[in-house]
């Protein structure tokens, strides 16, 4: 197997671990980190295809790269923003779920995100 | 091809294009920096430049009958980033320019500064957001490369998510954060198509991607998953369930510009998606699928319309249903009824836009006037507030599609294509998704129309039912789009391509 491969299949792993925490885990602090795992993994596609650049005789191509720092700083703003949500959430019900049953009212759809 | 010799070289005043992200984006900046009163101000006063901007745009593309092209720093696609505007974008940054306004003009009131100066968070941030929004709505009309759009989904989402929980209680504040996941979850969607995209081609502008994709496991396995991310954006169903708790607890100023604009990004970006970029893949089937969801949206979301108690949870389910529309112009868009399709999804797209935004300020003006907005409270406050209701009543038949109304053309439009193309069944759904729209509206407007005057708390300002009036009366003004408009949403379109196939 090589280095390409197995960089993939972990890549394929941290997306499919990373959705399942979304999915299935109320909470969201978890979903958060979650979000992160899967994001962990997209950045990993990005570095093979910037090896793929590689084989073409370039040392590494640079575009996938500087996606990646993008992306980097994109998840990180996105991390903050719902981290400081859940905070408030947290101030002003005692709890952070997004369960519907657990908050002061239930949301109207009664829906949990998916 | 005429497009190929100008897609990679900018055009005549192709320098305009930069203008309409990076005047609201220099807006947020000078908002923040100068707070307080001056943010409401720098909003409103940017507001009919952006205007400006976009009719400009609109006149240059008229004129030379060719999408605008220009190139950031002289840099040509792989290596730089285009922008490009064709039909499509100029309609819908124009749409973008006078809906932001309308929006601006009525929450004055309750995003206002107080006279002494003192700076409070909500008015600050709602100003300032609402110029991001414009500035992000901009790029991703006007972007040219994936990569790029991916950056402009997330401003988007950044600049949408915390207008849902302005005023801070618990329920909105959960409905915004439900709201962010699901975003943030399509985002990563996208992301991903786009690596596998930028992995197998090496590049990611979308008129260099249309020339190079073949059918292949990688460009499928992109388009599914860039798609389903785009839809949890747009909130198409089963990905519906983040929108009706988020757009309904909205301010409604907020939800006007949520629910007429912010879904319509990411749609106009799977519009780019399957008409720009995937034009040569045989794609009868997936464009079946999304009409299928489409047809689901509009069954479903009405259905669930009718059983809210709240008029605000009422108009946000209907925004469910009538995304659903936006999706049956993908199975038409090949064949000799592609150019009525585009035209009836695009038709769709606007006359929602402007007839959601003027029933949710009416919503907002009712549950302001009334002090609350169920349902069953609405008897005889037609008689009190009888501008209000009407711009509600006419917004309400853009959705159910009577004639004249931009909602009737759109419907019309797309059912003539279904019919000619032979696909019975999305008119079937069409006309059964009218009926339902009747249905619910009946329950909102018959109530309101009969009975006692009920006592009001404030009667609503002249002003504010004027502004919710006037994007209703656009909305149905849509109905008498002369056919250059029509040719006009062709220009740049890239089914004319169709020879691809």
């Amino acid at each position: 197997m090589s280095s390409a491969t197995l960089a993939g299949l972990v890549g394929a792993a941290l997306v499919g671990l990373g959705l399942y925490g979304v999915i299935a885990d109320p909470q969201p602090l978890r979903k958060i980190l979650a979000f992160n795992l899967i994001g962990s993994g997209v950045f990993l596609v990005f570095g093979i295809v910037a090896r793929k650049g590689a084989a073409a005789g370039l040392s590494a191509d640079p575009v996938p790269q500087g996606m990646v720092i993008t992306g980097i700083v994109v998840a990180f703003a996105a991390s903050a923003l719902a981290v400081a949500l859940t905070l408030r959430l947290f101030e002003e019900t005692g709890r952070a779920t997004l369960r519907p049953d657990a908050g002061t009212k239930p949301p109207d759809d009664g829906a949990d995100a998916e | 091809m005429t497009e190929g010799a100008s897609a990679f070289a900018a055009t005549a005043g192709g320098s305009l294009l930069a203008l309409p992200i990076l005047v609201p984006a220099a807006g947020v900046l000078l908002s923040f920096l100068l707070g307080g009163r001056q943010a409401e101000r720098i909003a409103l006063a940017l507001m009919p430049v952006q205007f400006g901007f976009a009719v400009a745009i609109a006149s240059l593309i008229w004129r030379s009958g060719q999408p605008l092209v220009y190139v950031l720093g002289g840099y040509a696609p792989p290596l730089g980033i285009a922008l490009r505007a064709d039909g499509f974008s100029a309609v819908m940054l124009v749409t973008t320019s006078l809906i932001m306004p309308a929006a601006g003009l009525y929450a004055r009131t309750n995003f206002a500064t107080p006279n002494d100066g003192t700076e409070r968070r909500a008015p600050l941030v709602f100003w300032t957001l609402l110029q991001a929004i414009q500035a992000a709505l901009s790029l991703i009309f006007l972007g040219g490369d994936l990569f790029n759009l991916y950056v402009a989904l997330e401003l988007l989402t950044f600049a949408a998510a915390p207008l849902v929980c302005l005023d801070g209680r618990p329920e909105t504040l959960a409905a915004a954060l439900r709201y962010l996941m699901f975003a943030l979850f399509g985002a990563l969607f996208y992301l991903l198509g786009v690596a596998l995209l930028y992995g197998a081609y090496g590049t990611l502008d979308i008129v260099l991607l249309s020339r190079q994709i073949r059918a292949e496991p990688a460009v499928w396995l992109a388009a599914g998953l860039m798609t389903a991310g785009l839809l949890a954006k747009t909130a198409l169903f089963p990905l519906h369930l983040w929108l009706p708790p988020a757009h309904a607890n909205a301010p409604a100023a907020a939800s006007a510009v949520l629910s007429g604009l912010v879904v319509k990004g990411s749609f106009f970006l799977i519009v780019r998606l399957w008409f720009n970029v995937l034009p040569a893949l045989p794609n009868a089937v997936p464009e079946a699928i999304l009409a299928a969801l489409g047809s689901a949206a509009i069954l479903a979301g009405s259905a669930l319309a009718l059983r809210q108690e709240r008029l605000k949870l009422l108009i946000a389910y209907s925004t469910v249903a009538q995304i659903g529309y936006l999706f049956l112009m993908f199975p038409l868009a090949s064949g000799p009824w592609s150019a009525e399709a585009f035209s009836g999804g695009v038709m769709q797209a606007l006359s929602h836009a402007f007839a959601k935004a003027a029933m949710f300020l009416s919503a907002g003006l009712i549950a302001e006037s009334l002090g609350h907005d169920r349902i069953a409270g609405l008897g005889g406050a037609g008689r009190a507030m009888p501008v209000t209701f009407l711009a509600l009543g006419l917004g309400g038949l853009s959705l159910m599609g009577l004639p004249p109304s931009g909602g009737f053309a759109a419907k019309w439009l797309l059912m003539k294509a279904s019919i000619e193309a032979g696909q019975w069944v999305w008119a079937v759904v069409m006309l059964a998704g009218g009926l339902l729209a009747g249905g619910y509206l009946y329950r909102v407007l018959a109530p309101a129309l009969s009975g006692n005057r009920p006592q009001l708390k404030s009667p609503p300002r002249r002003s504010r039912e004027n502004v919710a009036l006037a994007l209703a009366l656009a909305a149905v003004l849509l109905a008498f789009a002369p056919p250059t408009f029509f040719a006009f949403l062709q220009i740049g379109r890239p089914a004319a391509g169709a020879a691809l196939r």
